[in-house]
């Protein structure tokens, strides 16, 4: 029996702030959220239904159709793409009679894009029906086909095991691999949860445990780089009834998967470091963002929140404290890259569409339900546990003078050992390379996903850290064979294409106007003027509201700085202007509808 | 009473009510900054880019941004109005704006803006994006060619419940403003004439309004946008 809209409405009070999740109900009870629902939740949160099409309407996996039985999400990352996705998309479509963005006409199968699921090492990847198939190949594909025509579940479909590690067990189910292949002091296994709340907290007073993280020098590893300790100084001072701690386990940079780890493996961690945050900033609700991508991991997290609270490690005087409350409520995404923003975060949580907010003021002043909130990265708060634990000296030992501790990457792209590996800052890209098993001819590496950096080998020497190359921590390699223009820096582009929210005018038109001309470029259309059009344009970004829109042309700008030459290639040499139109392709509609051909 | 403030703008030495958006903290003093999605009265949200300003170093919206003690603003630099002019561009080469078939001319904030920012034609290619007219309500109609995605009639325009009447759809390039189709229907005669009001292009008209108005009383016909602010006097 699935539930019906109105009972889900029940079930978060007609709360328009819960609107998330109602949708996600709907969704998943329904296959699609029908025009009926819109009108009844409309009409129980007393809101317009264009305001609830509004919501819907941003996230990738909400959907106001039906997606067929068997709903197929195949991931259409660069890295997705180098490891064979064409011939896997190729497979599905033949085998299945349909085409991708569309329906079988019996309703059996719908085929879609979605862009990077934090599969990177285990490429190509697919979501079907909320479970992830890595490592596909054409044959798994046809295997995959038949048995769902066989009407089997896709549990059934599984015939790979499991992965390793929390993978297989009995709450996830899943055929993921970890690929865990350095461990430092985050990753590593000698760790008793609920030590630091147990042992220190009690003895320290809130100002102590800032203190603390202030002495360890540890910056944000969501990206930002913001001191940890001071953020959560800003919010214990800022005033407010309540105050919130987030988790940012949103992870939508392609080719990061490494929260998605810690996710399976030391998620323990991961809530003792919210709880640790909550003390020091007086929090009593906590909420851990995931994205919808790594829905699979639902039951697990909820099951080890569970045990928490049975072990006073969440709940009423967490560890013995008196008056300490604390508990965390796991809230999921639905597709939307920008929502790993810390204020769209904040906005996608109370039901609205994931839109960035102007700043000031800042989550830590006014955040979620215009609280203050501190929100974190995953991994930001699994290093404070540890920090915590052996003390912000010790946490200073490892890294550089300036950028403190460890760093886990997310590996993927040409080498031979893609995974996670926890590193010092300071390690360089040349050693990374060696580390993995990088084939010597790398002919350019992405440090950072496609907000970063595509550096040419002549800058391998460089170091990762806040003083150089500050990252999240995703390096893709680009053996010599790779077409960078085309099957890099392309695809980066439209990325951001499709994932702007599309507030700033800036962010909204500028990448497709950049995009435009790297088409036209790839299509032998270009001049040299192109090339410095496409720079000078990318300046107009920098007025955007976020640092989606600010870095959209970071894929252009870089690759023409470091592979200029690249570009120079493929521009036409004997003309300084050429205004790229195409007579057959203007006329394409008017020829079809008019049954004419043209005639050179 | 609110604490006074000093700041300057490109050097000119200011004061204002600590707290006062920079927007109208700058025309408080006489100063003009562009401004196209902000609207006295609602809420802003700063999404069209065009007052951006330098405010110690960094770029940031002067609608959204309180003014606060020491600022040092530049705004009418030819850094910072080449970018505004850039962004005007943008958003002529975003929709399909034909001026001189439109019901807002010389109403236009856009056109206006254009106008003062001495615009021929952009340096960008036009996107000529394939868009709708939504003509379905009886007393509005909403041109989607001419929609700058400002949002000004999403936070202005809600009925007496407090819903919104307009939305968001889709998200990035492919985003639309919409009209509820339901409470559309139920949209007064003032509510309509408010949300063409509030609209600063020719995207929401009010049906049977159009060129009403002749051409030289029209609100930009003899002067440039800004202009009222920059020949006011300071006030206190
Ligand atoms: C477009 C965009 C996407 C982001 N995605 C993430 C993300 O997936 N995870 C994350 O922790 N931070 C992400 N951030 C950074 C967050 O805004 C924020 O800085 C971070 O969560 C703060 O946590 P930290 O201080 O622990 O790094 C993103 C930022 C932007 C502009
Ligand atoms: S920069 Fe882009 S993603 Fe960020 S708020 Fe603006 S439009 Fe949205
Ligand atoms: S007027 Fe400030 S961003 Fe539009």
């Amino acid at each position: 029996m699935v539930a019906s809209v109105t009972s889900i409405l029940e079930k978060y009070n007609k709360d328009k702030t819960r609107l998330m999740d109602i949708l996600l109900e709907i969704q998943e009870a329904f296959g699609y959220i029908s025009s009926e629902a819109v009108n009844e939740i409309a009409r129980c949160c007393n809101i317009s239904t264009v305001d609830v099409q509004q919501t819907i309407s941003f996230y990738h996996f909400f959907t106001q159709k039906p997606t067929g039985k068997y709903t197929v999400y195949l991931n259409n990352s660069v890295v997705a793409n180098m490891m064979g996705r064409e011939q896997i998309k190729e497979t599905f479509e033949r085998e299945t009679g349909t085409k991708f963005g569309q329906v079988s006409e019996d309703g059996l199968f719908g085929l879609f894009d979605t862009s990077c699921i934090g599969m990177n090492d285990q490429e190509p990847s697919a979501i079907i029906n909320g479970k992830v198939f890595t490592n596909l190949t054409p044959f798994r594909v046809k295997e995959l086909v038949r048995g769902m025509r066989e009407g089997k579940d896709v549990e059934e479909l599984m015939v790979e095991g499991y992965g390793d590690g929390n993978n297989g067990n009995k709450l996830v189910r899943s055929m993921v691999m970890n690929n865990i292949r350095r461990k430092g002091p985050i990753l590593d296994d000698n760790y008793t949860p609920g030590i630091v709340i147990w042992k220190k907290l009690p003895t320290m007073t809130p100002e102590q445990v800032i203190a603390e993280v202030k002495a360890s020098n540890i910056k944000g590893r969501g990206g930002a780089g913001f001191p940890t300790g001071l953020k959560w100084e800003f919010c214990r001072r800022a005033k407010g009834d309540r105050k919130f701690i987030f988790c940012n386990a949103d992870e939508g940079e392609p080719g990061t998967f490494k929260d998605r780890v810690i996710l399976t493996e030391r998620p323990k961690l991961l809530f003792e470091g919210m709880v640790i945050a909550a003390y020091a900033v007086g929090a009593t609700e906590g909420i851990l963002y995931v994205r919808h991508e790594y829905k699979y991991l639902q039951k697990h997290l909820e099951s080890i929140l569970q045990g928490a609270r049975e072990r006073n490690l969440l709940g009423k005087d967490i560890g013995g404290i008196k008056g300490f409350n604390f508990d965390i409520r796991i809230q999921f995404g639905a597709g939307a890259y920008v929502c790993g923003e810390e204020s769209a975060l904040i906005e996608s949580a109370e039901g609205k569409r994931g839109e960035p907010r102007d700043r000031p003021p800042f989550p830590v002043e006014k955040g979620y339900l215009d609280y203050p909130t501190v929100v974190n990265n995953v991994e930001t708060l699994c290093a404070v546990v540890k920090v915590m634990l052996n003390g912000g000296e010790w946490y200073r030992s490892f890294g550089t003078q300036d950028s403190t501790g460890t760093k886990l990457l997310s590996v993927s792209g040409d080498c031979k050992y893609p995974g996670v590996y926890e590193v010092e800052w300071g390690f360089s890209v040349y050693d990374i390379l060696g580390m993995v098993g990088a084939t010597p001819d790398v002919q350019a590496v992405q440090v950072g996903g496609p907000s970063g950096t595509l550096l040419a080998p002549v800058e391998f020497r460089r170091i990762l850290g806040y003083e150089d190359l500050a990252t999240g921590g995703s390096i893709i390699i680009f053996g010599k064979h790779r077409d960078l223009l085309k099957d890099v820096v392309l695809n980066f582009t439209e990325f951001f294409i499709d994932e702007s929210c599309g507030s700033c005018s800036t962010c909204r038109i500028m990448p497709v106007v950049l995009r435009n001309k790297l088409l036209k470029i790839l299509n032998g259309k270009g001049v040299i003027k192109d090339i410095d059009d496409m720079l000078e344009w990318a300046k107009v970004l920098k007025a955007s509201r976020c640092g989606l829109g600010q870095t959209a042309a970071n894929p252009i700008v870089s690759s023409i700085k470091n592979f200029r030459h690249l570009y120079e290639q493929r521009v036409r040499m004997d003309t300084d202007f050429d205004s790229g139109f195409n007579l057959a392709e203007s006329v394409k509609d008017y020829i079809e509808a008019s049954g004419r051909v043209i005639v050179e | 009473m609110a604490k006074i403030v000093n700041f300057t703008i490109d050097g000119k030495d200011c004061i204002a009510e600590e707290g006062l958006y920079l927007v109208q903290a700058a025309k408080n003093n006489g100063v003009y900054i562009p401004t196209l999605c902000n609207y006295e009265g609602i809420k802003p949200k700063g999404s069209c880019r065009i007052c951006t300003v330098r405010i110690n170093g960094r770029l940031m919206t002067s609608c959204t941004t309180p003014i606060s003690d020491g600022m040092k603003i530049e705004s009418n630099t030819e850094e910072i109005n080449d970018l505004r002019k850039a962004i005007i561009e943008l958003l002529f080469v975003e929709g399909n704006h034909f001026c001189p078939a439109c019901e807002k001319s010389g109403n236009c904030e856009l056109q206006a803006l254009a106008y003062r920012f001495k615009i021929m034609v952009p340096r960008y290619p036009y996107t000529f994006p394939q868009r709708r007219v939504d003509a379905s309500n009886p007393k509005i109609i909403k041109e989607q060619n001419r929609c700058i995605m400002c949002k000004r009639c999403i936070r202005a325009i809600k009925d007496e419940q407090g819903r919104s009447l307009f939305a968001y759809k889709k998200r990035g390039h492919k985003s639309e403003v919409v009209l509820d189709p339901v409470l559309g229907l139920q949209m007064s005669d003032e509510l309509a004439r408010k949300a063409m009001a509030v609209c600063p292009v020719g995207s929401i008209l009010v049906r049977e309004q159009g060129f009403i108005q002749p051409i030289g009383t029209r609100k930009f016909d003899k002067k440039p946008i800004g202009s009222e602010i920059e020949m006011s006097q300071p006030t206190k």
